[in-house]
This record gives structure tokens, sequence and C-alpha cells, in this order.
């Protein structure tokens, strides 16, 4: 709380205001950068956001090792970029990461599969923070399961750093059919769902009155043409995240314009053929089945 | 209207259908929400409270069919590109400048202002209204806040709104530029001929009470 000049009381870091930043970014792109020159390229694309990070998950993939939070001189350069919010990633668990994400003024922040997790059993306890989260899910528990724990906006988890969106497309068909099968149960049968979900019973019934989530639903992992891009929308995406499929392509800036115009017009295929055409090479994809389990990253988290 | 982002995920997706369409009187003035990108479901939902029908605009097409025009929240930078894209800058600017109801919140501001501080006044947008604005005037998202504050012209009490990363109105540039309510010292919402806008968002706590004053207007004149 804080008093301004004239006597009114403002309040800083509510569930609403944490909510609403991404209410504001619905129907729009979320693309993640390595730099201020991917920043601004990304900006002039039409995203609404930029997800700051060092290695973008294919390289992340390639590397192995373990994956951290940016450096603060990274993240400030980008922040001082442009003018669209800022996101960057902490790993799972990670509180102290995610205090300095919120210390240099970021304006989300994920905490990510895509970083190697920090703690086994726990998530970050979320509501404390003032700077909102956005979480991965694979299904409908898991997405409620971090609600509860204070996440303001949910992302499928797709397979990050594959450009095969066969993994997102499980992912928001999980949470979206979940959704859908909530609003046709009676009240009795909500409970049950509450312990099959392993999730609040509270948000359960939300969810079923709503026929929604109570917070944006974005898509990731794995998206890499604007066909991928409009095919989530339809799924029920509210928007899109977009990691390795922009930079890795062979035309960044045309494709990023793309997936943008894709996502906006995604009901309508004459635009996703128009802008699908010479858009030169897309990522190199690969095969889910031909990554071992221990690398792939959905399995991260609970 | 397709499915906007954020709508209920239980419908049957047929052509026409959207859960807003319910509560929609049969003879109730189609006005447009701007719909590239941003919080179009919430000011779909406030207009269709104050007994106007909503209708999503993307293409000229739209646009020329609406009685008024909500421009939302969002990402201006994102929404600018898409206006040049989709074809709409031009049609848009005209329609304004011919004394289209608008209103306009936060992005929508943005893109309604006749200027803006530093180098942002670069960023294409269709103007109309004689103020001077700076975009993430109170700082990043950790800034961001609720507030309770008086609105003059409304009735009802005290409006509470939410500013997400939100502009300020820096300066007021021509008389007859009508100022509603301020925050600590700025103005926060004004009123000029046929436009609305304010730098805070009343849709997202879903009070209605600033869409029924466009919905007066339009009222007024289309004769009804």
């Amino acid at each position: 709380m804080a008093a301004g000049s004239d006597g009114t009381t403002t309040t800083t870091g509510s569930v609403r205001v944490k909510r609403g930043l991404a209410d504001m970014l619905k129907g729009g792109v979320i693309m993640d950068v390595i730099d201020p020159e991917q920043a601004r390229i990304a900006e002039e694309a039409g995203a609404v956001a930029v997800m700051a990070l060092e290695r973008v998950p294919a390289d992340i993939r390639r590397d192995g090792g373990v994956a951290r939070m940016s450096d603060p001189d990274m993240i400030d350069s980008i922040i001082a970029s442009v003018s669209i919010p800022v996101m960057a990633k902490a790993r799972i668990g990670h509180f102290v990461e995610a205090q300095v994400l919120q210390s240099l003024g970021v304006d989300y922040i994920d905490e990510s599969e895509v970083l190697t997790p920090a703690d086994e059993a726990n998530h970050i306890d979320k509501q404390p923070f003032t700077v909102p989260f956005v979480c991965g899910a694979t299904n409908l528990g898991e997405a409620l399961r971090r609600i509860s724990e204070g996440a303001a906006m949910i992302r499928s988890k797709g397979e990050a750093g594959t450009g095969n969106v066969v993994e997102a497309t499980r992912h928001m068909r999980a949470i979206t059919s979940g959704i859908r099968r909530l609003t046709q149960l009676d009240a009795s049968e909500l409970h049950t769902a509450a312990k099959e979900l392993a999730a609040p019973y509270d948000l359960v019934a939300e969810v079923a009155e709503l026929g929604r989530l109570p917070v944006v639903l974005f898509t990731a992992g794995g998206i890499a043409t604007p066909a991928d891009a409009a095919m989530m929308m339809h799924l029920g995406a509210d928007g899109v995240f977009v990691g390795s499929g922009i930079f890795k392509s062979g035309d960044p800036v045309k494709r990023g314009r793309a997936i943008v115009e894709a996502t906006t017009h995604f009901a309508d295929p004459e635009v996703i053929a128009r802008v699908s055409r010479s858009l030169g090479e897309a990522m190199v994809g690969i095969e889910i089945s031909t990554i071992p389990p221990e690398q792939r990253y959905a399995g991260r988290g609970w | 209207m397709t499915r906007l982002p954020g709508e209920r995920l239980d419908r049957r997706r047929g052509a026409e259908r959207t859960d807003l369409a319910d509560a929609i009187a049969p003879d109730a003035l189609p006005v447009g929400v701007l719909a590239l990108q941003g919080d179009v479901l919430e000011h779909a939902r406030a207009l269709a409270a104050v007994g106007l029908r909503p209708v999503a605009v993307r293409t000229p097409d739209q646009l020329a069919a609406v009685h008024g025009l909500v421009l939302p929240g969002g990402e201006s930078t994102a929404i600018a590109r898409a206006l040049e894209r989709s074809g709409l800058s031009g049609p848009l600017t005209a329609r304004i400048a011919d004394g289209l109801p608008v209103l306009g919140t936060c992005a929508g501001l943005i893109l309604l202002s006749d200027e803006l501080t530093g180098d942002d006044e670069r960023l294409a947008r269709p103007r109309g209204l004689a103020v001077r604005t700076e975009r993430n005037a109170y700082g990043s998202q950790t800034a961001s806040f609720d507030v309770r504050f008086a609105v003059s012209g409304i009735a009802g009490g005290p409006m509470e709104a939410s500013f997400i990363r939100a502009p300020r109105i820096d300066a007021v540039l021509d008389p007859s530029v009508e100022v509603l309510a301020t925050v600590d010292g700025h103005a926060v919402a004004v009123r000029q001929g046929s436009i609305i806008a304010m730098s805070f968002h009343p849709e997202v706590a879903g009070d209605h009470r600033l869409h029924a004053l466009l919905a007066d207007d339009i009222r007024r004149r289309a004769g009804r």
C-alpha cells in the first residue's frame, strides 16, 4: 500500500493486477530472445512480450548441463531495449532466482521446466511475490496446482526446443477436455474430481462454473510455424509462446511476423496461407520418441 | 464471431457461437471491439452489459459496419503493427476523424493520443485526442496498482480500477478536452467530442459505467 499526494491509496501486487497483465497479452505472441537485438526484432515483428534467456531451448537441449537463470546484465539490457513487457525464467523451486528477477524489475517470471529444476519436491510459493508468475502444465490438475501456488498465467509445457508441436497439442487437449468434463459434473462428483485431479476443491468448482481456467491459458513448447500457432488458438489457447522456433529458423524477421499474423487471424485460413509462403527454413524438428525420457522437459514438475 | 481468447471452452464451436450472444437484445446496435490483440473479451462483455451488440473488428469490412468502437487494453506496439498489416490504419483514422464514438483504455489511450513523449512519438497510430501521453509512465509490472478515485459525470460513487503498466496523460493540448478523473495530480480519464479514453482498466474489474457513457453517445447519434 502507498499513499498518493492527493490522498488516494494504491495497492500493488494484487491478484487482479497480476492476472490482469496476462489478460492484456491475450491474442498475442511471446518470443524467446537472447540479446537486445533479438528483442528489438521481436518487438518489430509484433510480439506482445519477450522472454529473456541465455540460450533458447534448442541450444539448452544440445549443450546439456545445468541451465539456470540468466545474467542480470543481459536481462537489464533487454529491458532497456524494448517497450513491451520482459519476462524471464527461474528454475522450478528456486525462489531466490525469482526474488532476484523481481528486484531487476522483470514484468513476469516463468517458473520453467526448460531450466534444470532446483527443487524436486516443491514449486515456488508464488503468492507473496509482487511480480506475477507463469507456469507450465501438462494437464488440468497440474495447472490448478500451479494456480493454487499463485501462478497468474498458465501455459502448456509442450516439449521445448524440438520444433515438434505434438506435445503441446497433447497438453492443450488434456487441459481443455479436462475443463469441459468438469462443466458436466454434479456437486458430489466435483469433490471426487478434486481428489482425482489432486487440486483444491474451490479451484475445481470455479473452473466448473467458468468453463475455463480462472487465469489466461497460453500454449508453449514446439510451436514452429504459423499453422502450428493457429491450431493452438483453435484448441483453446489464449495466445502463444514461441521459443526456438523463430531465431532458430532461416528468416526470423519474416517468420516472427508470420506467426504473429497467424495468431491474430487464426480462424482465417487464407491469412495463414498468405503468411506461410516463402518463409525459408523452419527450425530442424526432433521426433519426440527419439528423445530419451530423462531428457524430456515436460516431465519436470508435477 | 469466432471464439475470443478467454471465452468458455465448453461451447460447441459453431460459426457464430459465442457465450455473449445469449444476453443481447435483437435490436441492439452493433459496436466493435478492435480484436487484434488484448482484453477484447472483457470489453465485449462490458458492451453487452450496457445494451449494445459487441462485434469483433479485425478487417475494414467489419469496421465499416459498427456504430462505435472500443480500442481495448493490450500491447500498444503490437496493436499498432497489426493495424497496419490488416489494412485498418487508414479506415480507422478516417472514421475517428469523422466522429465515430470511440472508447479507449490503456493501449487504446496511447493509440488515440495526438502526442506521445520521447521516441514513442514515432508509433504509427490513428490519433484524434488532443493529449500528450507517456507510455509505461508508472514503471514495470511490479509498480502496477489498484486504486479508488472519483470520476466526474458518472453516478454510483468512486471507481476502483487497475493501472497495469499504465500510460499517463502528461498534458491536455486543447481546451475542448474534459478531464473526467485524476490520480496523483495527473489526468487519467478524459473526454473530447466523440472520444472517451482512460489510462486504466475499468473492464477488468467489471465496472461498466464509462462504457455506459459511450452507449449514451452512440444511441443519441443513432436517434434511439
